[in-house]
This record gives C-alpha cells, structure tokens and sequence, in this order.
C-alpha cells in the first residue's frame, strides 16, 4: 500500500483503475437488493418491488469515485507525510489561542437570544433559540455529563439515557403530583439519578470493557421497557402531559396579569420563557463542565484517568476502584438527570420514546466523535452534528437535489453510525486528540491524544 | 400439560433461531475478543434479503413451489450476507485491531447504527408482510378443545437448523479451517508464525457467522411473517445473552444457550406476563454477566497482567 521510497511514490494509474473496478463490483454486491430493490406495499396490502436502477448505478459510481481519489490522491499524500523525515514532537505549552476561542465561544452563547432577537426579530428567534440553543445545549451537557463516565473514567455506558430517563419522570411525576418548583425538584431529580447510577453500577463494579458496555445497556433498555409496561406509574406509551413549566423566581410566562410579560410591564410573547430555558440549560451545562474541570484536578479525578489508563496498576497501588468507579457513574448520572428534569420541563411532555438505545448511541457518538475526555471536542461534536442536521432541514437546495420529501433527520443517525466508524479508523481520539494533563511536572504542556491509552487493561 | 408442551415446541423453534445468531457472536467473540455489536443487525439485514429474493422469486419468476424458493432464498440470503459481513470485518474492525480496546467496540456500535438505519431509509420504516406461507400443522394432542400442534414451517427450522450444525460442527473439528481457526482463538500470534493465514481465518470466521445469522435471518421471516429494520437489536441482545449463557467462546454452549433463552422467553410469556418477556431476557444478560460470566459451558476469563 504505502511506498517505502519517494520513488515508488509516483501514481500508479492501472492499480488504482483495478482497485476502483473492485470497489465498484463490491458496492454492486453490497447495494444490489437493498438499493436495486424497494418493498413497496400496494393497494391491497401486498408487498410488491420497485427497482431503482438509477439510484443504485449512482450509488456505484460514487464509490469508485471514492476509490480513485482515495488511491490517486489520498494515499500519495499519505505516503509523501509518511516519507518525510520525522521530526522531533516539541511539547508545546498549551497555546493562548485556544484559551481565547473558549472566551469567544463563551461569549457567544451568552449574547445568542439577543442576536437571534436581533436578526429574526421576537417571534422569528423562537426558532432559533429553541431549535438550535436549547436543543444543542441539552446534547452538550448530556455529552459532558457522559464524558465523564467514558472519557475520564474509561467505563463504556450503553444506558446514559436511563439516567436522562430519571430525571424527566422524577420531574414530572413530583411536579404533577405534589406541585413541587422547578428549583426544588432540578437538584432532587440529579440526586435520584445519581442514586440509580450507585445502584445500576453497584453490580457492575466487577465487569470491564464490553461486557460492561453490554449490560448497561440492558439496564438503560430495562428501565425503558418497564416505563413502557408499568402503566398505572409512568402512563406507559401514552407518556406524561401536562408538566407544569418552570417559572421565573414564582412568576409564571403566561398571558395573565400575573404573568411575566404583565409584571415587567412588556408585551406578551412565548419567547421571553424561551429565553429564560437557554439561559437555564446554558447554566446547567456550564455548571457540569466547571465541576468536571474541576474535579479532574481532586484526587477523585486523578483516580478516574488512572482507572481509565489502567485499572491493575490503579488497583495495585492503592486506589479504591469500587469508590472510583461509583463516583464516576453517580456523577455522570447526576447531570444526565439535571439535564432530564430540564427536559420534561422545557418539553412538557415526556414519553418512553424519547429514551431509547438510540439516543445513548446517539449521545456516545457525540462523546466518541469530539474526542472521549475533550470537553470542547464534545461540544463542537454536539454543535456539528445536531445543529448541522437542524440547518440541513432548511436549505433549499438540498430539497430540489434529493425530491421534496427530503427530510435531513432521517439520515442523522445514519450518518452518526458511519462517522463513529470512520472516525475510530481515520482518528481513534475523536476531533480534538490532544489532552492537557492534570498532573504535570513544573509546566503543563498538551499532549497527542495517541499518548493517552484510555483503557488498555 | 398441553399448554407446557405447546410451549416447550414454540420454545425450542424460537431458541434454533437465537442459537443460529448466537454462534456467530460466540465465534468472533473467542477468536479476537470482541462483541460484534452489528452481528444483531446482520441477521435484520439477511431477513430484508431474504424477503427480496422471496418477491423476485414468487412474484416475478413465478416460482409455485413454496419449499423450493426458501431452498433458493436461504442460498442467496447466504451469499449476499457473507458479503456484508466480510465487508464490515475487512473495512470496519480490521483497521482496527491493535487500537484501543475500546475502539472495536465503538466502530461496531456504529456500524450497527448504520446498518439499521441505511435498512430504514432504503427499504422504508414500515412493517414489511409477507403472505402466509406453509399454513399446515400437525395437531399431536387434543383435549377440551386446546390442541397442541405442530406445524410445518417448525419442523422445517428444526431440520434445517439442526443439519446445518451438523455441518458447521464437521468444519469447525475435522477440516483444516477450523483447526486453523481454533489455533487462532487459542493464541493468534502462535498461529501466526507456525504459518496460519490470521486475517483469512478471522474473515471466514466473520462469513460462517454471517451464514448461520441468514439462514436464522430467513427463518425468522418464514416463521413471523414480518420484518422490520428494527427487528436486529431485541433478537441480536437476546442471541448475544444467549452465547453468554452458554459460555462465550464455546460452540455447543452457544446452541444450548440459545435453546434456553428460547425456552425462557416462551415460558415466561405463557406464564407470567408477555409485556415483560424482554425485561426478562435482559435481566438474564445482566444477571449472568455479573454472577457467571464463564456461562455454563466457558472457560472462566483469566486476567493476565
């Protein structure tokens, strides 16, 4: 595959011309029933086939094109990196540009309602503020909150979303049936999500690795189901309505003269209750993100990245792993039920749907996309990727390309899929693969993520 | 009485089927060590086969005969699998080996998000019916009116499950490839220097897997009558649960795992409550990977340092 000498280095068309054919009768193989076919169901009920001859032909092509470029361009490229001397790696102090572009990206989310405001005017911004900075934020925090768990402490959590899922009904279900504040219940749901993260991880203190992964995972999908089938507690399928909204220090967002609107002495709009869930959810994440940096630099924090190194070596020098482990899991839980409880409440309207495998993958992608541990990488990954496919629902021309059926959603997760394979190929580290240590010797410097074994057992 | 053997029947069909599954996960798991996350969705992935080269095969071709065109669906659902499997192994875990433990994982993870999700988008999020096919049951007992019966399409997943194991069993102990193969699961870089082809080997054994989870795959059409693209994730967990119940890595504990959650389910259906029937396999997989993970038939896991 790759030369050895920058001689050997040159284009050889033929191979790749050979290789695009392969890839190309492969891609036939691969996509001949699944695209060459469609089930479609007729007027009657019965399942007859369509063909789609067109799509699989350009289905084909691109992956040769693919393949062309990969063995014409990408892999003499690759090959030329690959023969240039290696030059020694300088550990460079962690640079001020990137501290800059943390106050800047800060800065930003702090002002968004008001440039949203700004440039769609009251009613336009809901929009805005609500699909892309609620909605991203909630996938923030979440990925925060998950990072702790995968990429501080190296324990792979397939059931984040049961956690998620206890906080929503925690909230819900006392706020409907006591009447109890928004503010009393946000840190009482994060406590009895930390409590069932002791409890799924008490039996798990022993396992590692997959089967760890695998049995959170029935876990998350055990208390999914039993959401479902235990009707007479959480309303089974139907879910839950009616979730009394949180209000701003007492005073509700309603119309009436006791509302927001009327107190402040401003004209009514759904917008200011909007604002006012950015801004909680914009604290909630910023508040996991402030305990996780700090904690990381705690004793607790230490033993977390040690576990995730090596958990024989954590062991034989002393470290509880049982306390370790089960800090991780509570505290990862706790913001997964902050972030539940903010949910039901912005939702008003919660049900099993919301809490299946999908949406752990979809959080773990996020984690494994922006680079487990790299709380900026997680975040951009969020941004990237819930926001990318929200922008793609609203451009035009990808409706006249792909028929006026085109819904973007529909490909997230397919795409999510493909980038977690791909990015575990091309980028094991995810897209921020450079760590800053927490304990250094006389200066912090970064170090490659490649350094960092996340792991190895 | 009736009730029981009826159930013990539908049992053991149900179990064929996870078994099937369940050697695939249990071989890829002994040979390199990892959950084949996607393996669930392989099998979802071979019933959509199955149930296109059913319709080009009755609809088009007019074939009359309903045994025929499974024999022909099983063979191609056979092919067309191997392929993707071979494909994911050689683009999706190969790069892979040597990286971080957790990275194989993940990329399979991945790898079944995409599968279930391409399934959706090329084929549609509905429901896909085939007629009913294979009607005939034998009843075997009767009284006050509740019989137990027997029917075709059971006797045929028996047969056809229990001679392709005969198979399998005959590769996997007698042929070179499956001492290449157990050479591999014992120590790779071993095998390796005393001149054992390792990628070939860890590819044929992705394709055997693959083969058993298509004839599963049609089965599972043939016996339901409907697939859907969700349809990998319940069955693959509870296959998976299966090969650790059996011990993972062990080949006859894969098929009496399988067997045994098939049982369960059934019974736990018959007897205690329908809606729960998953929460039961899961708390099994929970449950066994906590207290037994050696499983009944598995060497027990030593950590080396």
């Amino acid at each position: 595959m790759r030369a050895d000498t920058p001689e050997t280095a040159r284009v050889d068309f033929v191979r790749a011309a050979k290789q695009a054919v392969f890839a190309g009768l492969l891609a036939l193989a691969l996509f001949l029933p699944l695209i060459g076919f469609q089930t479609v169901q007729n007027m009657r009920n019965e399942l007859v086939l369509e063909t789609r001859w067109e799509l699989l032909t350009v289905m084909i092509l691109l992956i040769m094109a693919a393949s062309l470029l990969t063995s014409l361009v990408i892999e003499p490229w690759r090959a030329r990196r690959a023969a240039r001397p290696i030059k020694p790696v300088e550990a460079a102090p962690p640079s001020p540009l990137r501290r800059w572009l943390t106050s800047a990206a800060l800065g930003f989310v702090l002002v968004f309602p008001v440039l949203a405001i700004a440039s769609n005017g009251l009613q336009g911004s809901i929009k805005w503020i609500d699909n892309f900075g609620i909605q991203i934020l909630i996938y923030v925090m979440l990925g925060w909150g998950l990072n702790i768990v995968v990429g501080l402490a190296g324990l792979l959590d397939l059931g984040y979303v049961a956690f998620f899922a206890v906080g929503s009904y925690s909230y819900a279900l006392l706020a409907k049936t006591f009447g109890l504040s928004f503010w009393l219940l946000l840190p009482l749901s994060g406590i009895l999500a930390a409590f069932w993260g002791v409890l799924l991880g008490f039996p798990v203190l022993r396992l590692r690795g997959d089967y760890l992964a695998i049995v959170t995972l029935a876990f998350g999908e055990i208390i999914r189901l039993v959401l479902i089938n235990w009707v007479d507690f959480s309303n089974g399928y139907a879910g839950i309505s009616g979730i009394p909204r949180p209000t701003f220090f007492g005073i509700p967002f309603t119309a009436n003269d006791d509302g927001f609107s009327a107190v402040f002495g401003l004209e009514f709009s759904p917008v200011y209750r909007t604002i006012f869930l950015y801004y909680v959810i914009l604290g909630l994440a910023l508040l996991t993100a402030f305990v996780t940096v700090r904690l990381r630099r705690l004793p607790v924090g230490r033993a977390w990245e040690a576990l995730r190194e090596d958990e024989i070596a954590c062991r034989s020098l002393g470290i509880n792993t049982t306390n370790t482990k089960l800090t991780a899991f509570a505290l990862g839980a706790m913001f997964g039920g902050f972030a539940g409880a903010f949910f039901a409440a912005r939702q008003g309207f919660i049900s099993p749907e919301s809490f299946t495998f999908m949406e752990s993958a979809m959080i773990l992608a996020i984690v494994v996309l922006g680079g487990m541990g790299s709380q900026l990488g997680v975040a951009i990954a969020a941004i990237a990727m819930i926001g990318g496919t929200e922008i793609m629902r609203d451009l035009d021309f990808l409706r006249a390309v792909f028929g006026s059926g085109f819904d973007p959603t529909q490909y997230r997760m397919l795409l999510f899929g493909f980038a977690m394979v791909v990015v575990m190929i091309w980028k094991p580290r995810g897209l921020i693969s450079t760590r800053e240590p927490s304990a250094f010797l006389k200066e912090r410097r970064a170090v490659s993520g490649t350094l960092v074994k996340e792991g190895h057992g | 009485m009736e009730i029981f053997v009826q159930q013990l029947i539908n049992g053991l069909t149900l179990g064929s089927i996870y078994g099937l599954i369940a050697i695939g996960y249990t071989m890829v798991f002994g040979i390199i060590g990892m959950v084949n996350f996607a393996h669930g969705d392989v099998f979802m992935v071979s019933a959509f086969v199955a149930l296109i080269a059913f319709l080009i095969l009755t609809t088009w071709l007019g074939i009359g005969s309903v045994v025929l065109a499974l024999l022909i669906v099983l063979v191609i659902g056979m092919i067309f699998t191997s392929f993707v499997s071979w494909a994911i192994e050689r683009y999706a875990y190969r790069p892979l080996r040597g990286s971080f433990r957790l990275a194989p994982l993940i990329s399979a993870i991945g790898m079944s998000i995409f599968l279930m999700n391409f399934v959706q988008v090329a084929q549609g999020p509905r429901n896909k019916p085939v007629p009913p096919m294979l009607q005939e049951v034998i009843v075997l007992m009767e009284r006050d009116g509740y019989a137990v019966t027997l029917s075709y399409k059971q006797i045929i997943i028996w047969l056809v499950t229990a001679a392709l194991l005969a198979c399998f069993w005959f590769v996997v102990t007698k042929t070179a490839l499956g001492r290449a193969q157990r050479a591999c699961e014992q120590d790779r870089r071993m095998a390796a220097l005393l001149g054992v082809d390792v990628d070939r080997t860890i590819s044929i054994t992705f394709i055997i897997g693959a083969a058993l989870a298509a004839v599963a795959g049609t089965m599972y059409l043939m016996y339901y009558g409907v697939v859907s693209f969700s349809d990998g994730f319940v069955p693959g967990v509870k296959a998976f649960t299966a090969a650790v119940l059996g011990g993972i890595g062990s080949l006859p504990g894969a098929v009496i795992g399988g067997l045994l959650i098939g049982l369960i389910e059934t019974m736990w259906s018959a007897y205690f409550s329908i809606d729960y029937k998953d929460v039961a396999a899961f708390s099994i997989l929970a449950i066994t990977l906590i207290f037994l993970p050696q499983g009944i038939l598995g060497r027990p896991e030593v950590e080396k340092v």
